[in-house]
């Protein structure tokens, strides 16, 4: 195995101080008196990517997981410690990065091109293609300058360019998530190009479902300190078990990077709610693990749903739904179906859904709540959405959403 | 934990495609990396001009237009208010400006380059030497369509230049480029750490210019000195003198004027070309060693560039 990437021993320290002393004045005036605070944002990190080999850098804000791959890129450099890199470069810290409003996308292109380090000929012979991955809307506009341009072209222009080079290392931090859907999509693919060519990629991250989809390997930052090193499911099953630990994690807001889209059944507007019966709290227990914070594939689960009325009431339907990250519902269904009525409720009850074994895969699963009339659907009473959540963590070897029972055998 | 790879092949120039990012990175090897990305400095040049006259009608003739004021104002002033009694004074005046414009320009454009590109360093790897060095790129274009206004004045007036001491010039050139890179560089870097720089060298320069013989012969400001027990060289200290002094000599030619009047004018030291070229050479190795340290401290400092910006 060769490596692409040899991380040795890099250490990063920042000094942050209250306020920036930037002009002489202060400089002087505060000579002496202002030490400034030492943050150490990588702690001697070693680390070596092989060539070829798809990299995840996790961590929560702040773990240090974005300086490490600055100072891969070389636009940071470390403390102490150095970085080795074989092969062309690419990084996609912010797209379109180093292009000047007053230029034309044309003359950007050669010169975000020069600054990745291609020379005028590689320029010249890339440069159909650039603006062809670029799309039409910016082919149309390309000898504009670029100060005209939308944000989508200016970012669909600047990940053309960076990708253009044929890296052998691509670094990218969150820039995956930019533009439209289908450029995205369109993104991911070339990504995915590149990984079949041998390019070796390193991805910075929170999102977990990134690093299961495109990584070899991942590495979990936590304070400059490089805690695990491993395959995808190891290294973010100890991502989250390490946010639980150190208690950043108990939310699933944190984990979601968006809340979640709503496909077709829309929370109704809060006007709609009535509100005679209200949710007051919405519990996610973990039977048999109440100290865990999450759950493994198949263990239980306990919903238990407060309600609160406020004059006496002949009965509720209570709804409950779980969807997905990506806003899929995965599981819904309400009392009055499962029949279960809650009957009479005079001030306060509380409505428990248990499940016996939640045979759900690795994932962040958001609740949502809908306390309904019971003769009429349409009269809502109370309805929230992904309040609370809980988190699944997987240990089999399968992969998807559901882990269905399965025997395979040989005939 | 060095792959064999990487580790061994790390120190190889040849190879480029290996890339060590430490902070013990050699003078050597960041003038490398400089050299690696010319074409990069060349398009940054261009692009400096581009977006210097990018809505302007008259565009270059701009660069012109500044020492064509200069030399009228200072033309009326000093030779016909103050008639400071130098023939051909516009041409006298235009070997000192040529110069100073190219030094105080450079200078100024420089100090602030890495701020301005502040986008481009936090995001983007790459030499970030090439910023101030194509500030020094751009001031040389600016200097060769000034030269063109000195030549046309040169043929319009008939003015006949010192031949013998022409190889000087490009000496004298070179010697200027190499210091106002080595103090681009330098302050380039030291403006992203403390911002008053760029205030401060207005006033430097200003007092700069008046505190070289531009405007005013050498050889009126010698007897002074030598009346108050300085050495007659000391105003060679100051570094843009000799590059002055071997110009107005070579293209202003007359080291003496006013042949005729019973006290003739002394306006430069009859030198020969080779005494002349001393001080130059000196400068020039002077001032290589300084853009070794320039390049040097800004190694240092850039460590920090994109959290201090």
């Amino acid at each position: 195995m060769t490596a692409a990437i040899v991380v040795d021993g890099v250490t990063k320290r920042f000094k942050i101080g209250g306020e920036k002393f930037d002009s002489l004045k202060d400089r002087l005036i505060h000579l002496g008196r202002v030490q400034p605070t030492e943050f150490w944002a990588l702690k001697g990190i070693d680390l070596e990517i092989a060539q070829g080999e798809s990299f995840g850098l996790l961590g929560h804000n702040g773990s240090g997981k974005s300086t490490l791959l600055k100072c891969v890129a070389g636009i940071l450099q470390p403390t102490a410690g150095q970085v080795r890199t074989k092969g062309r470069m690419s990084a996609l810290l912010e797209l379109g990065a180093g292009f000047h409003p007053d230029l034309t996308g044309r003359e950007n292109v050669e010169l975000n091109g020069l600054l990745l380090g291609l020379d005028r000929k590689g320029i010249a012979s890339r440069f159909d293609e650039i603006i062809d991955f670029a799309g039409p809307e910016v082919a149309e506009a390309v000898d504009r300058q670029v100060k005209f341009y939308s944000s989508g072209m200016y970012v669909r222009l600047g990940f053309a360019v960076a990708v253009s080079i044929d890296p052998e290392i691509l670094l990218v931090d969150e820039v995956l998530s930019v533009g439209d859907e289908a450029f995205q999509r369109k993104c991911m693919n070339r990504v995915k190009q590149l990984q079949g060519q041998g390019c070796t990629i390193v991805v910075v991250t929170h999102a977990a479902d990134q690093v299961r989809q495109i990584c070899d390997r991942a590495a979990v930052l936590d304070h400059g300190d490089l805690i695990v090193v491993g395959e995808p499911p190891e290294a973010i099953r100890s991502f989250r078990e390490h946010l639980f630990a150190t208690g950043r994690g108990d939310t699933v807001g944190d984990l979601l990077d968006d809340p979640p889209v709503l496909d077709g059944e829309e929370a109704p507007p809060s006007s709609r709610r009535t509100l005679k019966v209200k949710v007051r709290k919405v519990d996610v227990r973990h039977p048999g693990q109440p100290d865990r914070a999450y759950l493994r594939t198949g263990e239980p689960l306990e919903v238990a749903i407060s309600l609160e009325t406020s004059e006496p009431i002949p009965g509720v339907n209570v709804g409950l739904g779980i969807r997905d990250v990506e806003g899929r519902m995965v599981w819904t269904s309400n009392t009055e179906l499962l029949g279960a009525p809650t009957g009479p409720i005079a001030d306060q009850a509380t409505v428990t859904y248990r499940f016996a074994s939640v045979p759900l895969l690795d994932g962040d699963y958001a609740l949502h709540v809908g306390v309904v009339s019971i003769e009429d659907e349409s009269v809502i009473y109370d309805w929230i959405d992904s309040m609370t959540g809980f988190n699944v963590l997987s240990t089999a070897r399968v992969f998807g959403q559901v882990d269905l029972p399965v025997h395979v055998e040989r005939t | 934990m060095a792959a064999p790879t990487v580790g061994d092949v790390a120190d190889d120039p040849v190879d480029l495609h290996v890339r060590v990012v430490t902070p013990k990175r050699g003078v050597v090897r960041r003038l490398a990396d400089v050299y690696a990305a010319r074409e990069l400095l060349v398009a940054l040049v261009r692009k400096e001009l581009k977006v210097k006259y990018k809505d302007s009608t008259l565009g270059f003739v701009w660069s012109m237009l500044n020492p064509a004021l200069y030399l009228a104002v200072f033309y009326l002033v000093f030779s016909l208010f103050l008639k400071n009694g130098i023939p051909l004074f516009p041409i006298w005046l235009l070997c000192g400006l040529l110069v100073w414009n190219f030094f105080s320009v450079v200078l100024s454009s420089a100090t602030t380059t890495m701020v301005a590109n502040a986008a481009l360093v936090k995001k983007v790897s790459f030499p970030r030497e090439v910023l101030p060095l194509a500030a020094v790129g751009a001031g040389m274009v600016h200097f060769c369509l000034q030269a063109l206004v000195m030549v046309a004045a040169l043929l319009v007036f008939r003015h006949p230049i010192a031949p013998t001491y022409l190889w000087l010039v490009p000496i004298a050139l070179v010697y200027l480029v190499l210091l106002s890179s080595a103090l681009a560089v330098a302050l380039s870097a030291m403006n992203v750490y403390v911002r008053d720089l760029q205030h401060l060298l207005e006033l430097v320069l200003l007092a700069w210019f008046w505190m070289t013989p531009i405007v005013y012969p050498y050889f009126q400001v010698v007897p002074g000195l030598i009346r108050n027990g300085l050495p007659s060289w000391t105003f060679l200290v100051n570094p843009i003198t000799p590059v002055v002094l071997v110009i107005q000599r070579c293209l202003y030619g007359a080291p003496v004027v006013n042949l005729s009047d019973p006290e003739p004018l002394v306006l430069l030291p009859d030198w020969s070309p080779v005494t002349m070229a001393i001080p130059l050479l000196i400068g020039i190795v002077a001032s290589t060693a300084l853009l070794g340290a320039a390049v040097h401290l800004f190694g240092r400092l850039e460590t920090n560039f994109a959290e201090e910006m």
